[in-house]
C-alpha cells in the first residue's frame, strides 16, 4: 500500500553540464523517459527529469541559471523533444540541439514564456 | 399547427475540458435522445443552424471559432453550453483564456452548469429551435420589404 | 519519387471530439511524416497554483479532464495528502478505488462508442453510449455529479456512501455484464470493424516502450504495466492482473480495452466484499511542505502528478504529465508509413485526450 510510496521523493542533483552523460547512461541501464519537469525558483529554473525502469522511478535534478541554454536529451530519448518544447515555450528555457524544434511554435500562448 | 424544422447542430471545443462535450454527445445518444426533435449532428459548418460551443476561447482558436461561424448560413444560433463557453468560468482567470464565446462571437442562449447536464443542453437547443424560426421570420419579412423575389 | 503533399487533419475534424492539428506529410497515399501543433485547448491551468490555495486546486485538477476528471482530483489530493503526511482512513481509499474504477468504465465505454462513430458504425456508437449511462447513474447517485464530482477533498471524501447502495452498483454491473459482453461481440468478431482494426498502426514491444508509451497502449504491445499493481489506494488487497495482447494493433488496444471494462467490474465486486466500515477522511492543518510525484493509473494511462509545496497555502508548482501527452512521441512513430485512410482510426485507437494533454 503506501509503504512503496515515501513522502518525499528521491532525488538526485546533477550540474547542468553532466545532463547528457547521466541521460546516455541511465538510456543504457534501461532507463526510459517518465518525465521532465520545470520550475521557476529564485535563482533561476529547476529542471526534474524522471526515468523509468519497470516500476522505479529516478529523478535527477539541476538549475539553469536565467539566460543560460541547457542541452536536449532528445537524441538519447526521442520522446523528450515533446517535453523540452514545452519547457521552451512555457519557461522560455533555450534547449539546444532538439530533434524536432518547433522556434516556440507548439503552445503558442497569448502571453509568450507565461511561467518566465 | 405550426411546425418547426429540424435543425442541424454544429459542435466545437473551445479550450473545454471534455465535460461539456461529452455531455453534448450524450445528449444525442439514446436516454436523452435529442435527436428526436429532428436534431442531428453534423461536422460541417455549412449544414449547420445551431452552433453549439464549449469552453472559452484563446488566442489560438479564436479564428477557427469565427471561421466556423462565419461558414454557417443564415439564420443561425449560437449556444454556449457549460459556464467556461458563458464567461471562461473556473480558467476565466489563466493566461490563455480570453473569456467566454461571446469574446468572438455573438451569443444568443447560455447553457450553465459544469459540466452542463445533458437535461440543460436539450433546453437550451429547444430554446434555440424557437429563436432559429423567429430569426427566419424576420429575415422573410426584411427580404420581403426590400420587395426582393429571387429567395422565395 | 513521387511528389509530397502536405495534408492538415484538424483542428475540426468529424472523428476528434477536441481539437489537435496534425500536418500529414504524404506520398501518395502513404504518411511519411506527422507533425502536430497543438494549444487549441491549453489554458494554463498549473500556473493557476499562484492564484488559488491548495484546497481550491482540487477543483481546478478535476477539471483538467472532464472524462477523467474524478482520477485528477483523487490524483491531485493523494499526491498533497503525500506530502503533508497525512493518511486517509481504509473506508475513504475503498471509495476512491470504487469511483477510480467507475471512471474507468465510462471512460473505456465512451471510447468504444467514438471508435465505432470513427469507422461509421453508428448503432454500435448508440449502444456503448447507452450502457454507459448506467455506469453515470451510478456516479451520479454516490457523488452528485455525472462527470465532475467534486467529491474529492485533502484528507478524504466529502461523502460515504451507504453499504446498501455499493450493493446496489454490484447488482446493477452483475444485470450490466451480458449486455456489454453482447455488444462488444460486434468489436471482437465482426468482419467489417475487424478489416479496419486487424493489423493497422502496429506499434512494437522495443518502440512502444522506449518511446514511452503508457496505458492500454504500451500494455497491447505486450508490455504489462499497470500502475494500479504497486498497491496504490486499496488495489493492494484485490486481486487482478494488467490486461496484456501481443499484437500491438489497433485491434489489440481495442482488445485490451475491453478486458479492461470486465477487469474493472470486477475489482468493484471485491472492493464491495472487503469495504472496511469507519470514517472517510481525516481532518488536516497546517500548509504542505516538501515535493512528492503521485503516479495513478487513469483510463488513458499512467499520469504523474507532481507537487511541491513551500509551507504556505499556495503551492509552489503542480505539474501535471498526462497519459497522452507521454503517448504522442510514440503516435507519431506509428503514422509514419500508414495510409492517409487509417490515420482518423490510428489516433483513435490511443484514446487521446487532449485537454489533458494542454491543460
Amino acid at each position: 500500500m503506501t509503504e512503496q510510496n515515501p513522502v518525499n521523493i528521491e532525488v538526485r542533483e546533477i550540474e547542468k553540464a553532466n545532463v547528457l552523460a547521466e541521460a546516455s547512461r541511465l538510456h543504457n541501464e534501461g532507463y526510459r523517459l517518465a518525465q521532465m519537469c520545470s520550475t521557476k525558483v529564485e535563482d533561476g529554473y529547476e529542471m526534474l527529469y524522471t526515468f523509468g525502469k519497470g516500476y522505479d522511478l529516478l529523478h535527477l535534478r539541476f538549475t539553469v541559471v536565467p539566460g543560460d541554454k541547457m542541452d536536449s536529451i532528445s537524441h538519447v530519448f526521442p520522446a523528450a523533444f515533446f517535453y523540452e518544447n514545452e519547457i521552451h515555450d512555457l519557461f522560455g528555457v533555450p534547449v539546444e540541439f532538439m530533434t524536432i524544434d518547433y522556434h516556440g511554435g507548439l503552445y503558442r500562448t497569448a502571453e509568450p514564456t507565461p511561467f518566465h | 399547427m405550426k411546425m418547426s424544422k429540424s435543425p442541424w447542430l454544429l459542435h466545437y471545443d473551445g479550450s473545454s475540458c471534455n465535460g461539456c462535450d461529452i455531455e453534448v454527445l450524450a445528449a444525442t445518444t439514446p436516454v436523452y435522445d435529442v435527436e428526436r426533435f429532428g436534431v442531428v449532428n453534423t461536422g460541417n459548418p455549412k449544414h449547420a443552424d445551431i452552433f453549439l460551443i464549449t469552453g472559452g476561447v484563446n488566442d489560438q482558436n479564436k479564428e477557427v471559432v469565427k471561421q466556423l461561424y462565419d461558414q454557417m448560413p443564415d439564420p443561425k444560433v449560437v449556444v454556449a453550453i457549460g459556464i467556461c463557453a458563458c464567461d471562461g468560468g473556473i480558467f476565466k482567470e489563466c493566461y490563455n483564456i480570453l473569456g467566454g464565446a461571446d469574446k468572438v462571437i455573438p451569443v444568443d442562449i447560455y447553457v450553465p452548469g459544469c459540466a452542463a447536464r445533458p437535461e440543460a443542453i436539450i433546453d437550451g437547443v429547444v430554446k434555440a429551435v424557437a429563436l432559429l424560426d423567429q430569426k427566419r421570420e424576420q429575415m422573410k419579412a426584411a427580404e420581403s420589404a426590400e420587395g426582393g423575389a429571387e429567395h422565395d | 519519387m513521387s511528389t509530397r503533399s502536405v495534408v492538415p487533419f484538424g483542428p475540426h475534424h468529424p472523428v476528434l471530439p477536441e481539437p489537435i492539428h496534425i500536418d500529414l506529410v504524404l506520398e501518395d497515399e502513404k504518411v511519411v511524416e506527422a507533425v502536430p501543433s497543438i494549444g487549441f485547448v491549453h489554458r494554463g491551468l498549473e500556473k493557476l497554483v499562484e492564484k488559488k490555495d491548495f484546497n481550491e486546486m482540487v477543483f481546478v485538477a478535476e477539471r483538467t479532464c472532464g472524462i477523467c476528471s474524478y482520477m485528477h482530483g483523487m490524483s491531485y489530493c493523494a499526491a498533497v495528502e503525500h506530502v503533508m503526511g497525512v493518511e486517509i482512513p481504509e473506508r475513504a481509499k475503498y471509495l476512491r478505488t470504487v469511483w477510480c474504477e467507475l471512471s474507468r468504465l465510462h471512460s473505456h465505454l465512451l471510447w468504444l462508442g467514438l471508435l465505432a462513430d470513427g469507422f461509421g458504425f453508428e448503432s454500435l456508437f448508440m449502444q456503448a453510449w447507452r450502457l454507459r449511462e448506467k455506469i453515470l447513474d451510478m456516479s451520479e447517485a454516490s457523488t452528485g455529479g455525472r462527470l465532475i464530482s467534486s467529491v474529492n477533498k485533502i484528507g478524504g471524501q466529502r461523502k460515504d456512501v451507504d453499504n446498501a447502495m455499493l450493493h446496489s452498483f454490484v447488482e446493477t454491473l452483475n444485470q450490466l455484464e451480458p449486455e456489454i459482453r453482447t455488444m462488444v461481440r460486434t468489436f471482437l468478431e465482426d468482419s467489417a470493424v475487424r478489416s479496419r482494426l486487424d493489423g493497422v498502426g502496429v506499434l512494437s514491444k522495443e518502440k512502444a516502450h522506449d518511446l514511452g508509451a503508457v496505458g492500454p497502449f504500451l500494455r497491447a504491445s505486450g508490455i504489462p504495466f499497470d500502475i494500479r499493481t504497486t498497491g496504490y489506494l486499496a488495489y493492494g488487497d484485490i486481486d487482478f492482473e494488467p490486461v496484456t495482447s501481443s499484437e500491438g494493433d489497433s485491434y489489440a488496444r481495442t482488445a485490451v480495452r475491453i478486458n479492461e471494462i470486465f477487469q474493472s467490474i470486477d475489482i468493484i465486486r471485491q472492493v464491495v466484499a472487503k469495504i472496511p466500515d469507519g470514517d472517510v477522511a481525516v481532518p488536516v492543518k497546517g500548509f504542505p511542505k516538501g515535493e512528492y510525484m503521485m503516479r495513478v493509473e487513469q483510463p488513458r494511462g499512467e499520469a504523474l502528478y507532481y507537487v511541491k509545496a513551500n509551507g504556505t497555502k499556495f503551492l509552489e508548482r503542480m505539474r501535471i504529465r498526462t497519459p497522452t501527452f507521454a503517448n504522442i512521441p510514440p503516435m507519431l512513430e506509428m503514422l509514419k508509413g500508414c495510409q492517409l485512410a487509417d490515420v482518423p482510426m490510428m489516433v483513435l485507437t490511443i484514446d487521446p485526450c487532449i485537454s489533458c494533454t494542454e491543460r
